[in-house]
C-alpha cells in the first residue's frame, strides 16, 4: 500500500474467515531468516526475551553452584580467590541485570497487547531494538568473563576498588560499558511500555480496568525512565576516570568514593522494585483465576504498587548506613525503609483474602503463586529488620542480607515467573504443561530453596560476612554452609525439572484450547497461540473481567464487553490509539512492517561500545556514524506509516 | 481434558502435622544462634552483646526478630488455612466452572494494614530511641584510636595527646568500662570495621574520617572482621579487640612504648624487612606493612589468620602467598642465616 | 459501544497523537534525569572540602561569553518554535527557514563553546572541577550536536515537501527535543556560571 488517508470512518465488523485471512496476510512476519531477524511482532520478541533470560538464569545458577561448593566447608581450596571473585560478581550481574528485568520484560511484552486488546505494542521497531541491544549487551558483558577478564569486584562495583589504581585490566571497562549498553535496552523498553499504556488500550479499558500485571510493569517502566540514567552515568564516569584521566571518584585527587555509591543506589534501589512489581502483578492476575473469584481490593493493590515504587526512590541510603552519614540522614532513611513495608503488606493481605474468600484449585501455577506469598513475607520481614539502622549496623554485609535478597529475588521474581509460565504457557504455545511433573518441580524448588537460603539468616546472625571466598575452622558456620550448598543443588535440580517440563510440553503437551483455565481477561479470548494480529476486531470492554461478565453479578452501570464485534482496522497494518485516561478511540495508528534497521542499530551501538572498551577512537567514530545512519533511516518519514503529506485524499 | 486433583496438598491430618511441625522447626532455627553463642562456638555472633553500646542494639535486634518470626507464623497459618479450609471441587481443564462473587474480603485489608502500621510505627520509634542512644557515648571517651583499613590488615594508631602515641596492627587493646573513640580512615580502598559483640559496623573510606565508639563491660577477646569487600583477601582481614582491666590496659600501653628486646638478627631484620615494616626503636621505618613492634605480644599474625607461634612466623615469612594468595607481601629472598636471624629476632619481641 | 466506535478518526501520525511524540516526551524525561544526576554530582562534589581556588578552578568562569552563547541557543529555540507555527499554517518555506536557522545557531553555539574550552586555564585531568566542567558541558554539547543533525535532517525533509498542515509530527517531535536541550543548558549555565557568584565555591 503506498497511499494513506488523512482520516476515515473505520468499519465495524464481526469475526469472519475472510477478515482473518486478510489480517493474516498483513501482519504475518516474513518467512525464513529475514523474517526472524526483522520481525517486530511483540509475541516473537517477548518469547525471545524469556528464552534468553532463562538461559542467563541457568548460567548464573551454575556460577552460584560452583562457588557454593567452595563455601560448603571451612578452608576449602576448590577455587582461587580471584576465580571466586569473578564468579560471585558475574553471578550477581547475570541474575540482577540479565535475568530478573528481562524475563519480566519478556512476559509483559508478549502479554500486554493481548491484555489491553491491542494489535501490538505502540512502538514495534523500538521493541525489536530493545531485544537486540539486550542480547548484544549480554554478549559483551559475558565476553569478558569468557575470555578470563570478567568483572571481579562485586556487581555493585565500589570505588576505589574498581578504579584503575586497584584494578588495571579490562575487566571493569567491559563491565561498565556493557552496562551502559544494557541500560539503553531497558530504557527504550520502558518507554515502549509507558507509551503503550497511554495510547493502546482498547475502547472502554479505563485505567481502573487494566490487569495488575499492567500496573506493575507500568510502574516499573516509569521508574526505570528516571532511575537508569543514574547508573549509566556512574559507569560512564568510572570509565572516564579509568581511561581519560577525570577525577570524579578519586578521593586522593579531591573526588568522592561515596559519589559512586549514591549514583549507583539511586538507581539500584528503584531497580529492585522494578524487578519484583511486575511479578507481583502476575500473581495478582493469576492467583484469582485459581481461586475462582476476582482479586480482593483491586484499586488498593494498584495504588499500593505505585506507592511502593514512589517510596522506593526515597530509601536508597539504606544501602549506605555504615558509611558515616549524619544522624538526620540516617533517621529519615531508616524510617522510610521501615514504612515502605506497608504498601507491600497490602498485596499480601489482598492475596490472602482472595484465597480465603475463594475456592482454590490446586494447579502447579497455583502452588507457585500461593507459596510466593510466604516467601514474600519472609523476604519482607528480613528487609524490615534491616531498615532499622542500629540493627542494620550488625546485619549489613553479612549473610543475613544474602538471605534477604534471595528471598525477595527468588521468592518474588523466580517463583511467580515459574508460576506465570505454567499459567500462560498454554496461551504461548497452545499446549499445557505437565501438571504431575509440575508438582515435582514445585516441591523440589520449594524445599531446595528454603533449605538453601533459610540457614543464611542464621549464618548472618552468627557473623558470617559477605563476599568471602573461605572461612576458618571454629567460626561456627560449617554446618550451615553445608546445608546451604545441599539445598542450592536441590533447588538447581528443581529448576532443571522446570526446564525439562517446558521443553517436553512444547513438543508434546496436551492441547490447550483458547481458555484452559476459564480465566477472565482478554488474552484468553484469542486462539492459543494467538494469530499474528492478536484480535480480528478490536474488543470493547466494560469491566475488569470481560470473560466472566456473564457469571458475575453486574451492577447496572457497568457496560458489557464486546469481543466478537468491533473495529476491523484492515487498511494495512493498523491499530487503534485511544485517550490516556478513559481509553476512547482518537486515532488509527499505522504500524510498521518487518525491518532490519533495529538489528543494524543495535549492532552499530555495539561497535561503538567495543570502540570505547578498547579506547579506539576510530572505531568509536565509525560506530557513531553507523548509529546516525541507522537512526536517520529509521526515522525517514514514511507514507505507509502516515507520516508524510503526500497522497492524502485531500490537500 | 483432564481434571485438577481436588486434594489439598496438606490434606487431613498431614496438614495439622505439617503446620505443627513447621513451628518448632522455625523456633529451632531461631534458637540455634543463641545456643551456639552460649557454647562460644561462633566468635562473630552478636545476639548476646557485651557492652554499653551493644546492649540496646541487642534488645532491638531480638525485638525485630521476634516480630518477624511472629509475622511469618501468622501468615503461614493464614495461607495454609485458606488453602485447606474449603472442601475443594474438581474442575476440568478447558471447561467453565463456577465463579465466586466479586465481594467480601475487604476486612482483611483493613485489619492487615492496620496491624502492620502499628507494628511498623512501633519499630520506627524504638529505632529512633536506640539510634539516639548509641550515636554518641554517654560520657567522654578516655581512649582515642585511629584505625586505618589497609589491604588486608588493620593499622591502629593510639593517640595520647602527650607524646605517648604509638602504632600497632591487627590486635586492638581497650580498657573495660571506659569509652573508646575510634576514628576510621581509608588507607587504600573501602574497608569496614566490625567487632560484632561490641558494636555495629563503620566503614573506613578514603577521603573521609568516620568516627564511632565502643565499650566493653567485661574483659575478654572480641573478634572482628572486615565487612566491606576490599579485594582478593577480604576474607582474611580479621582482627581482635582485647578488653583488659584499666590497669592491665595502661601496663600494655606502657609496654608498647618500651624499647625492642635486643637480639641477634636485628640487622638482618632492618635490612630485609625495614622498607615495609616499622619496629619502634630500630631503623626499620617502613609503613607499607603492619608495625611489628612487640610482635610476640599478639595472639595472631597475618591479620588474624594464623596463630602466633614460631612455626607460623617462619612459614609466613617463607611464603606468605601460601596462606593469603594475593597478599601484598612478597616472599623475600633470604639467605639461610638471615632467615634464621630474622625469625629469632622477631620471636624475641614480646 | 456503537456510538463510541462510529466516528471519523484521523489516520497516521497526527500531532500529539503520534506514538513518536509520546516516545520523545519520555526520552526527554530520561535525558533530563541524566542531566539531573550530572548536576547532582556537581553539587555533591562542590560541598566537599577543596583547597581555595580549586572549585571552581581558577575562579568563577567568565560570564559574558557564555551569556551571549546562551542567548544564541535560546534564539535558536525561538526560530524552531516559529518553524512549528509556520507548518501548522502550511507555510513550507518559513518552516525550512526556521529549522535551518535553528540548526545554524546551534552550530554557532558549538563553535563558541569549543573556543571557551580552548581558553580554559585547566585541562581535563586537573581536578574534580575540571572533570565536571568538561564532562557536563561535553554531554550537553553532544546533545546539541545530535540536535543539529536532527534539525538538518528535518530541514531537508521539509524542503522536499514531506510535511503540511495535516502531517507534521516529525517537526513537533524534533522541536520538542531541541527545546529540551536548550532548557537543560539553562540549568547547566546556572550551575557553572551563576552559583559560584552566589557563594558556592571553595
Amino acid at each position: 500500500m503506498t497511499s494513506t488517508e488523512y482520516e476515515r470512518r473505520p468499519l465495524i465488523g464481526t469475526e469472519a474467515p475472510a477478515l482473518a485471512e486478510r489480517l493474516h496476510r498483513l501482519w504475518e512476519t516474513a518467512p525464513g531468516l529475514y523474517g526472524w531477524l526483522a520481525t517486530v511482532d511483540h509475541k516473537d520478541i517477548g518469547l525471545r526475551y524469556i528464552i534468553t533470560a532463562f538461559a542467563f538464569l541457568i548460567l548464573g545458577g551454575v556460577e552460584a553452584l560452583v562457588f557454593r561448593l567452595q563455601l560448603s566447608w571451612s578452608n576449602l581450596h576448590l577455587l582461587t580467590p580471584e576465580q571466586y571473585d569473578q564468579l560471585f560478581t558475574v553471578h550477581g550481574m547475570t541474575m540482577i541485570f540479565l535475568y530478573a528485568g528481562p524475563v519480566l520484560s519478556g512476559f509483559s511484552n508478549y502479554l500486554w497487547p493481548l491484555l489491553l486488546g491491542a494489535r501490538d505494542m505502540a512502538l514495534p521497531r523500538l521493541n525489536a531494538l530493545s531485544y537486540w541491544v539486550y542480547l548484544c549487551a549480554g554478549l559483551v558483558l559475558y565476553s569478558g568473563f569468557a575470555l578470563g577478564f570478567g568483572p571481579d569486584v562485586g556487581w555493585f562495583n565500589y570505588v576505589p576498588l574498581a578504579a584503575r589504581a586497584y584494578n588495571d585490566g579490562p575487566n571493569i571497562d567491559v563491565y561498565a560499558l556493557g552496562m551502559v549498553l544494557l541500560g539503553i535496552s531497558t530504557t527504550v523498553g520502558s518507554i515502549n511500555f509507558v507509551v503503550t499504556f497511554l495510547r493502546m488500550r482498547c475502547p472502554g479499558m479505563s485505567i481502573n480496568r487494566v490487569p495488575i500485571l499492567v500496573w506493575g510493569t507500568l510502574t516499573a517502566s516509569a521508574a526505570n525512565i528516571f532511575a537508569i540514567p543514574a547508573v549509566s552515568l556512574a559507569f560512564l564516569l568510572l570509565w572516564m576516570d579509568r581511561n581519560i584521566g577525570t577525577h570524579f571518584f578519586d578521593a586522593t585527587a579531591g573526588g568522592s568514593a561515596l559519589l559512586w555509591q549514591h549514583l549507583f543506589w539511586m538507581f539500584g534501589h528503584p531497580w529492585v522494585y522494578a524487578i519484583v512489581l511486575p511479578a507481583m502483578g502476575m500473581v495478582s492476575d493469576g492467583l484469582p483465576v485459581f481461586c475462582r473469584r476476582p482479586l480482593v481490593g483491586y484499586s488498593v493493590v494498584a495504588l499500593a504498587t505505585v506507592a511502593t515504587m514512589v517510596l522506593g526512590f526515597g530509601v536508597w541510603v539504606h544501602h549506605m548506613f555504615a558509611t558515616g552519614l549524619p544522624g538526620v540522614s540516617l533517621s529519615f532513611f531508616s524510617a522510610a525503609s521501615i514504612i515502605i513495608a506497608l504498601p507491600s503488606a497490602v498485596g499480601v493481605f489482598a492475596w490472602l483474602a482472595t484465597i480465603w474468600t475463594g475456592r482454590p484449585v490446586f494447579t502447579a501455577a497455583f502452588m507457585f503463586f500461593a507459596s510466593f506469598i510466604l516467601l514474600f513475607t519472609i523476604g519482607g520481614v528480613s528487609g524490615y529488620m534491616t531498615g532499622s539502622v542500629p540493627v542494620d549496623w550488625q546485619l549489613t554485609d553479612t549473610y543475613f542480607i544474602v538471605a534477604h535478597l534471595h528471598y525477595v529475588l527468588i521468592g518474588i521474581n523466580v517463583f511467580p515467573v515459574v508460576g506465570a509460565t505454567y499459567f500462560w504457557f498454554p496461551k504461548f504455545t497452545g499446549r499445557l504443561m505437565d501438571e504431575r511433573l509440575g508438582r515435582w518441580n514445585f516441591w523440589t524448588m520449594f524445599a531446595g530453596f528454603n533449605l538453601g537460603f533459610f540457614p543464611m539468616h542464621i549464618s548472618g546472625l552468627m557473623g558470617m560476612p559477605r563476599r568471602i571466598y573461605t572461612y576458618g575452622d571454629g567460626m561456627g558456620w560449617n554446618w550451615l554452609n553445608l546445608i546451604t550448598t545441599l539445598g542450592s543443588f536441590l533447588f538447581g535440580l528443581g529448576v532443571l525439572l522446570f526446564v525439562w517440563n517446558v521443553m517436553k510440553s512444547w513438543k508434546s503437551g496436551a492441547k490447550a484450547g483458547d481458555n484452559p483455565w476459564d480465566a477472565p481477561t482478554l488474552e484468553w479470548a484469542t486462539p492459543s497461540p494467538p494469530p499474528s494480529y492478536n484480535f480480528m476486531v478490536i474488543p470493547t470492554v466494560g469491566s475488569r473481567h470481560p470473560l466472566w461478565e456473564d457469571r458475575l453479578a453486574r451492577p447496572a452501570k457497568v457496560e458489557k464487553s464486546f469481543i466478537a464485534r468491533g473495529l476491523t482496522l484492515e487498511h494495512g497494518r493498523e491499530a487503534l490509539g485511544t485517550t490516556p485516561l478513559d481509553a476512547e478511540p482518537n486515532v488509527i495508528l499505522k504500524m510498521p512492517d518487518d525491518t532490519l534497521i533495529p538489528l543494524c542499530l543495535a549492532l552499530a551501538m555495539t561497535v561503538l561500545t567495543i570502540g570505547l572498551a578498547r579506547v579506539n577512537w576510530l572505531v568509536v567514530g565509525l560506530g557513531a556514524l553507523l548509529i546516525a545512519a541507522a537512526i536517520i533511516a529509521w526515522l525517514w518519514p514514511s507514507t505507509v506509516l502516515g507520516e508524510t503529506a503526500e497522497a492524502g485524499r485531500d490537500g | 481434558m483432564w481434571r485438577i486433583s481436588p486434594k489439598c496438598p496438606f490434606s487431613g491430618s498431614s496438614r495439622i502435622a505439617a503446620v505443627r511441625g513447621f513451628r518448632p522447626l522455625l523456633l529451632g532455627f531461631a534458637l540455634a544462634p543463641f545456643s551456639c553463642a552460649a557454647a562460644g562456638a561462633a566468635p562473630l555472633e552478636y545476639l548476646t552483646g557485651a557492652g554499653e553500646k551493644a546492649g540496646p542494639v541487642v534488645a532491638l535486634t531480638w525485638g525485630v526478630i521476634v516480630i518477624s518470626l511472629s509475622v511469618i507464623l501468622v501468615i503461614t497459618a493464614l495461607l495454609v488455612g485458606g488453602i485447606c479450609k474449603n472442601s475443594p471441587r474438581a474442575v476440568v481443564v478447558g471447561e467453565k466452572s463456577a465463579i465466586g462473587p466479586d465481594e467480601g474480603g475487604h476486612k482483611w485489608l483493613w485489619i492487615g494494614v492496620g496491624v502492620s502500621s502499628l507494628v511498623l510505627l512501633f519499630t520506627v520509634v524504638w529505632t529512633m530511641v536506640v539510634l539516639a542512644d548509641i550515636q554518641a557515648p554517654a560520657s567522654r571517651p578516655s581512649v582515642t584510636i585511629e584505625v586505618t583499613g589497609r589491604q588486608w590488615w588493620w593499622q591502629a594508631h593510639y593517640v595520647s595527646g602527650e607524646g605517648r602515641d604509638f602504632t600497632t596492627a591487627n590486635e586492638i587493646h581497650i580498657p573495660t568500662g571506659e569509652i573508646v573513640r575510634l576514628k576510621l580512615l581509608g588507607g587504600d580502598v573501602i574497608h569496614s570495621f566490625w567487632v560484632p559483640r561490641l558494636a555495629g559496623k563503620m566503614d573506613a573510606i578514603p577521603g573521609q574520617i568516620n568516627e564511632t565508639w565502643i565499650e566493653a563491660a567485661k574483659p575478654g577477646i572480641y573478634q572482628g572482621q572486615c565487612t566491606e569487600y576490599c579485594g582478593v583477601e577480604h576474607a582474611k582481614m580479621l582482627f581482635r579487640v582485647v578488653a583488659q582491666s584499666p590497669a592491665d590496659f595502661r601496663a600494655w600501653w606502657a609496654h608498647q612504648l618500651a624499647a625492642p628486646v635486643s637480639a641477634n638478627g636485628r640487622q638482618a631484620f632492618v635490612e630485609n624487612c625495614g622498607r615495609c615494616h616499622t619496629m619502634r626503636g630500630t631503623r626499620a621505618t617502613g609503613t607499607l606493612g603492619p608495625d611489628l613492634s612487640h610482635l610476640m605480644a599478639r595472639q595472631t599474625i597475618a591479620s588474624g589468620v594464623l596463630p602466633n607461634n614460631p612455626r607460623t612466623i617462619a612459614a609466613w615469612i617463607a611464603n606468605p602467598q601460601a596462606f593469603k594468595p594475593g597478599t601484598l607481601m612478597p616472599a623475600v629472598k633470604l639467605s639461610d642465616s638471615d632467615r634464621a636471624g630474622i625469625t629469632a629476632f622477631l620471636l624475641a619481641q614480646d | 459501544m456503537a456510538d463510541q466506535l462510529n466516528q471519523i478518526l484521523p489516520v497516521g501520525a497526527m500531532d500529539t497523537r503520534a506514538s513518536g511524540w509520546w516516545a520523545m516526551i519520555f526520552t526527554v524525561f530520561t535525558e533530563a534525569s541524566l542531566f539531573a544526576y550530572l548536576l547532582f554530582s556537581y553539587y555533591y562534589l562542590a560541598v566537599q572540602p577543596h583547597a581555595p581556588g580549586t572549585f571552581p578552578e581558577g575562579g568563577p568562569p567568565p560570564l559574558m561569553i557564555s551569556a551571549i552563547n546562551t542567548a544564541i541557543l535560546l534564539t535558536s529555540s525561538a526560530a524552531v518554535g516559529w518553524a512549528q507555527l509556520s507548518i501548522e499554517h502550511n507555510k513550507k518555506w518559513r518552516l525550512v527557514a526556521g529549522l535551518g536557522t535553528g540548526a545554524l545557531l546551534g552550530m554557532i553555539f558549538l563553535v563558541i563553546q569549543c573556543f571557551e574550552w580552548a581558553n580554559r586555564p585547566f585541562g581535563l585531568s586537573s581536578t574534580p572541577y575540571s572533570s565536571l566542567y568538561f564532562v557536563l558541558t561535553g554531554f550537553h554539547m553532544a546533545h546539541v550536536a545530535v540536535g543539529v543533525v536532527m534539525l538538518l535532517a528535518l530541514t531537508l525533509w521539509s524542503g522536499i515537501g514531506y510535511f503540511n498542515s495535516r502531517r507534521f509530527a516529525h517537526i513537533h517531535i524534533g522541536a520538542l527535543y531541541w527545546h529540551f536541550v536548550d532548557a537543560v543548558w539553562i540549568a547547566v549555565f546556572f550551575t557553572f556560571y551563576i552559583t559560584p557568584l552566589l557563594g558556592l565555591k571553595a
